[in-house]
């Protein structure tokens, strides 16, 4: 059984709770588990390394000192949670000054970081550690027809591990092949969502969604995949305030890819977090195992 | 020591290299003080020890003081150490009794401390003293020179080097391992910068070769083992079953012709065109025998068939025939196995393989030429429609940490050259994407010049990506290049109909292999490591064995041609002396103390090593070591002892460096 310390972060409480409902269901049917880490504390989000760094690597340390006396890799569902953890650790290990800083404040919590830890995101437990062919085992009703737009965002493969592709990656297609859905080619699928800019430069930022989303209606996708709760946030809840800031018509679906992989396997739609969209989704994607038609 | 030996030591101050760092006054004097045990008789320090009055001043001692050892304290021998055994040989002492110890290259160039690196010429003097007197007098091996010459790869620069040879009489064995000679260059349109035909200057130079009395071809063939050394090479090449008899073909055509199976030709069209499964790449292939691909051929699949049988009016066609073993005899080797592009699909953001109307540089000659699949059409992939924009991506691949360090040196005058054919041919708006522009050879920068008057664009700046995918209005159904203009700092997005990499050049895949099957090295990157970089770009290590062309590193066709011509005129040179001098320093093995294990025959970088299975020993071929001593320090049995680097040499130089041939007070008060 594969085990793995579990940073939820803050997002997956509220905002992304079907982020983190279908992560738990889907893990638990793969055979996973995910021991959430103690008293876990926020990983600084986007904003917070451009305005302390060194509290901001203490806060992430403070994290992965707690995971560490697990002895398990530590798995994070949401791409920026993933980013500050492993550049903390590989930050930590190259700069012996400032992983004696972090350590010094970590004292006061009887903590001590010591860099030996691996940090996975959740995407990289079910595209390697599972890998395709075993999810294609686990799935009964597999999503036939259901266009899928693979959004990979800007922060999972930054930065590149070994000799990983990092332009024009795969692992999130291959995964869509194997619960039976169609990944549809979508060029933008490593291009930033806005993130945070979307407090900072409103506008900016809501031409970086549209982008996205014209994109994916171009590919003909019937939903954009996320692995990523910042994501998911501005491609779905702005995407009014897109329509009427640039005239146009959008309502496409934005899920988590744990989703559609827990739809897959034959997990009741309820339990994986779904009725809480802003986009009507096609009665089609809920009943998986039907072939849905291809759209024009 | 049995007799007292008088060794003279020179310390060199190399101007500055050397005296810039190491106080040479007083290492000299400290060895003429302190190493006077040893049996130093003199130290003197000069400006320039090779030059010809430090050499004349080594010589004088020489006569005049009997020295019977001479060390030399200076730069690394592989600079200099001839030269200072030239000079005591012409003093009538035997030159491997001379020493070179570096102390520039180990010492004053990697050192900034004074006083520390004065002290480490001092044991490092101290070593070569202790290990002088160890040496013994050695003579040279002579070995006769076979006339025969073997060149591997039918490239502009095998070819080149084939015909120098042949015509100046000797025999040649050019191997190719293609079905024809010509090698890239036999695929391009045009060559940079006079834009003359490539085709039109190649093939009288293919033909002649075809036809030299002097040169044997050997085409779709492979030398799959070298045996021997310098003067006597042994190759065997194996001749791979071409399904043709050559003494009954003539090249007719009638074959080719009504074989019903077409074949996308991967190699000679790069894939933009078809052949038959029984084919010459092109027409003007020398030799014109056809080959028939037993992989594609319907007959070898299926049994049945047999066209070009039937309609051949020769009866040249011989299904059975099998791979044919011959060794021949050579004296010296070139190796001109020319290069592979880089493969374009490695760079995954440049879309080639996933957007139509991305093209390869080679797919792009072929497009463009005259003989090729659209008879020089420029057009956009659906075989049809001509470009409006064509959009050139220079340094694909070259210049980048992520695939190729190096600079590939042609790419961009050959993206100038296609950025001329296209705005000649089309007229279309051509923008070239470049890092840095490097046209630096004759006539290049001028069609640079020539270029930028014709009013090709030029944007500074390495592409991000090649995309489908439209933002913009006027992008619908373009290729979309972004790129950072580094001119003005502008982000780019420029819509193209047809967009060329410019890949650049790297070893090829097999490199390795083919370096150790003739016992030379390879660089890191996989090119083929020259004698020196400056000074012998031609020559390998290995006596014999000679490099020409892409083989050694990336260049243009001009610098393969000279290369070519550079390697035969050293084994013209060489064929002449009729015999060739080895170095004396080399290892032996002691049959006695050989248990067969065979770890000295693997460590060996030449080959120089066989193993008798009769009498379970090992042998140094004398001819073929080169005397690294990689051996001898592998052996386990310590059955292997090597000229000139022997146990009781290499210890008492070690004794010598920590100074432990001096009496311990006197060395703490140096």
């Amino acid at each position: 059984m594969k085990e793995y310390a579990y940073f939820p972060g803050c997002s997956l409480e509220k905002m992304a709770v079907s982020y983190h409902m279908s992560t738990r269901e889907t893990t638990r049917k793969l055979g996973i588990k995910l021991n959430e880490i103690d008293d876990w504390n926020c990983c600084g989000a986007t904003t917070y390394f451009y305005i302390d760094e060194l509290l901001a690597y203490t806060l992430c340390a403070r994290n992965l000192a707690i995971a560490e006396q697990t002895g398990l890799d530590v798995v994070a569902p949401c791409s920026a949670c993933y980013k500050n953890m492993y550049f903390t650790v590989a930050h930590l290990k190259k700069d012996p000054d400032l992983a004696e800083h972090v350590n010094f404040a970590l004292e006061e919590d009887n903590l001590h970081f010591t860099g030996d830890i691996n940090v996975k995101h959740l995407i990289e437990v079910f595209c390697q550690d599972v890998g395709p062919e075993e999810l294609k085992g686990k799935v009964t009703k597999p999503l036939t027809g259901v266009r899928v737009a693979p959004y990979y965002g800007c922060q999972i493969v930054r930065p590149q591990k070994e000799k990983e592709d990092v332009e024009q990656p795969q692992f999130f297609e291959d995964m869509l092949s194997a619960i039976g859905a169609t990944p549809v080619n979508y060029p933008l699928k490593m291009r930033c969502c806005g993130g945070s800019l979307m407090i900072s430069s409103r506008t900016a930022a809501l031409s970086m969604v549209r982008n996205l989303l014209q994109c994916a209606v171009d590919s003909q996708a019937a939903v954009v995949a996320t692995a990523c709760p910042m994501c998911q946030v501005n491609l779905e809840c702005y995407q009014q305030q897109v329509n009427q800031e640039f005239g146009t018509n959008f309502s496409m679906p934005i899920l988590y890819f744990t989703q559609l992989v827990g739809l897959a396997m034959g997990i009741p739609a309820k339990k994986l977090g779904f009725g809480k969209e802003f986009v009507t989704l096609a009665p089609a994607l809920l009943q998986p195992g039907q072939v849905v038609p291809v759209p024009d | 020591m049995e007799k007292k030996e008088k060794i003279g030591v020179y310390v060199c101050h190399c101007g500055t290299n050397i005296a810039g760092v190491v106080n040479v006054g007083e290492v000299s004097a400290w060895a003429a003080d302190k190493l006077k045990d040893q049996g130093v008789v003199i130290a003197r320090d000069y400006k320039f020890m090779c030059s010809s009055l430090g050499q004349e001043l080594i010589q004088k001692d020489i006569k005049e003081m009997g020295l019977t050892r001479v060390v030399v304290a200076a730069c690394s021998p592989h600079l200099h150490e001839k030269t200072f055994r030239n000079a005591s040989k012409g003093a009538g002492l035997n030159p491997y009794l001379t020493e070179l110890v570096s102390i520039r290259e180990q010492d004053s160039w990697v050192h900034t401390d004074k006083v520390a690196a004065t002290e480490k010429a001092k044991a490092i003097i101290s070593g070569g003293v202790s290990r002088v007197i160890h040496h013994e007098a050695l003579e040279p091996l002579h070995v006769p020179i076979h006339p025969d010459t073997l060149v591997v790869g039918g490239g502009i620069a095998g070819i080149q080097a084939a015909l120098e040879i042949a015509d100046a009489g000797f025999h040649v064995y050019l191997v190719e391992r293609e079905p024809t000679i010509g090698g890239h260059m036999a695929q391009f349109d045009k060559t940079f910068p006079t834009l003359d035909c490539s085709a039109c200057i190649l093939t009288p130079k293919m033909v002649d070769a075809g036809n030299h009395p002097n040169i044997t071809l050997l085409t779709y063939s492979e030398v799959e083992k070298v045996d021997g050394y310098v003067g006597s090479f042994t190759v065997t090449i194996r001749k791979r079953a071409r399904g043709i008899k050559e003494a009954d073909c003539t090249g007719c055509g009638i074959c080719w012709e009504k074989c019903p199976k077409k074949v996308v030709d991967n190699v000679f069209e790069a894939g933009m065109g078809n052949r038959k499964a029984v084919y010459v790449p092109f027409p003007q292939a020398v030799p014109k025998y056809p080959v028939i691909d037993r992989i594609n051929c319907t007959y070898y699949i299926k049994g049945t068939c047999k066209a070009c049988e039937k309609f051949c009016p020769t009866n040249a066609i011989d299904f059975a025939q099998e791979d044919e073993i011959m060794n021949v005899q050579v004296g010296n080797v070139i190796l001109a196995t020319g290069y592979d592009p880089f493969d374009s699909r490695r760079i995954t953001q440049y879309g080639y393989g996933r957007l139509a109307n991305v093209f390869t540089s080679l797919e792009f000659e072929r497009l463009c030429n005259a003989a090729g699949p659209t008879g020089g059409n420029i057009v956009l992939r659906d075989g049809k429609t001509a470009p409006q924009v064509v959009g050139i991506v220079h340094c694909v691949g070259s210049r980048d940490k992520n695939y190729n360090e190096y600079c590939s040196a042609i790419c961009c005058m050959q993206s100038l050259k296609f950025a001329h054919l296209v705005r000649e041919r089309t007229g279309a708006e051509v923008y070239n994407f470049y890092i840095d522009i490097r046209t630096a050879a004759k006539s290049y920068e001028e069609f640079y010049h020539r270029l930028l008057d014709e009013g090709t664009h030029f944007i500074r700046g390495k592409v991000a990506e090649i995309s489908d995918a439209v933002r913009l209005p006027g992008e619908e159904g373009k290729l979309i290049i972004q790129v950072e203009d580094t001119l003005t700092g502008n982000q780019l997005r420029v819509p193209v109909d047809m967009a060329i990499l410019s890949a650049g050049l790297e070893p090829r895949r097999d490199s390795k292999a083919v370096a150790k099957l003739f016992g030379i090295s390879c660089s890191a990157d996989g090119w083929f490591i020259e004698r020196h970089p400056k000074l012998d770009p031609v020559a390998t290590v290995t006596e014999g064995i000679y490099i020409a062309g892409c083989v050694q590193g990336p260049k243009d066709i001009p610098a393969s041609v000279a290369q070519g011509a550079a390697a035969a005129a050293r084994i013209l040179g060489k064929i002449q002396q009729k015999e060739v001098a080895l170095e004396p320093v080399r290892a032996t093995v002691n049959e006695a103390q050989c248990s067969g294990c065979r770890i000295c025959n693997n460590v060996c970088p030449f080959n120089a090593i066989l193993f008798h299975e009769d009498k379970m020993v090992s042998e140094v071929n004398p001819a073929l070591c080169q005397g690294c001593g990689t051996c001898v320090a592998a052996c386990p049995a310590g059955a292997i002892s090597g000229t000139g680097f022997s146990n009781e040499q290499i210890l008492s130089q070690i004794d010598g460096l920590l100074f432990l041939n001096i009496p311990k007070k006197e060395a703490v008060a140096a």
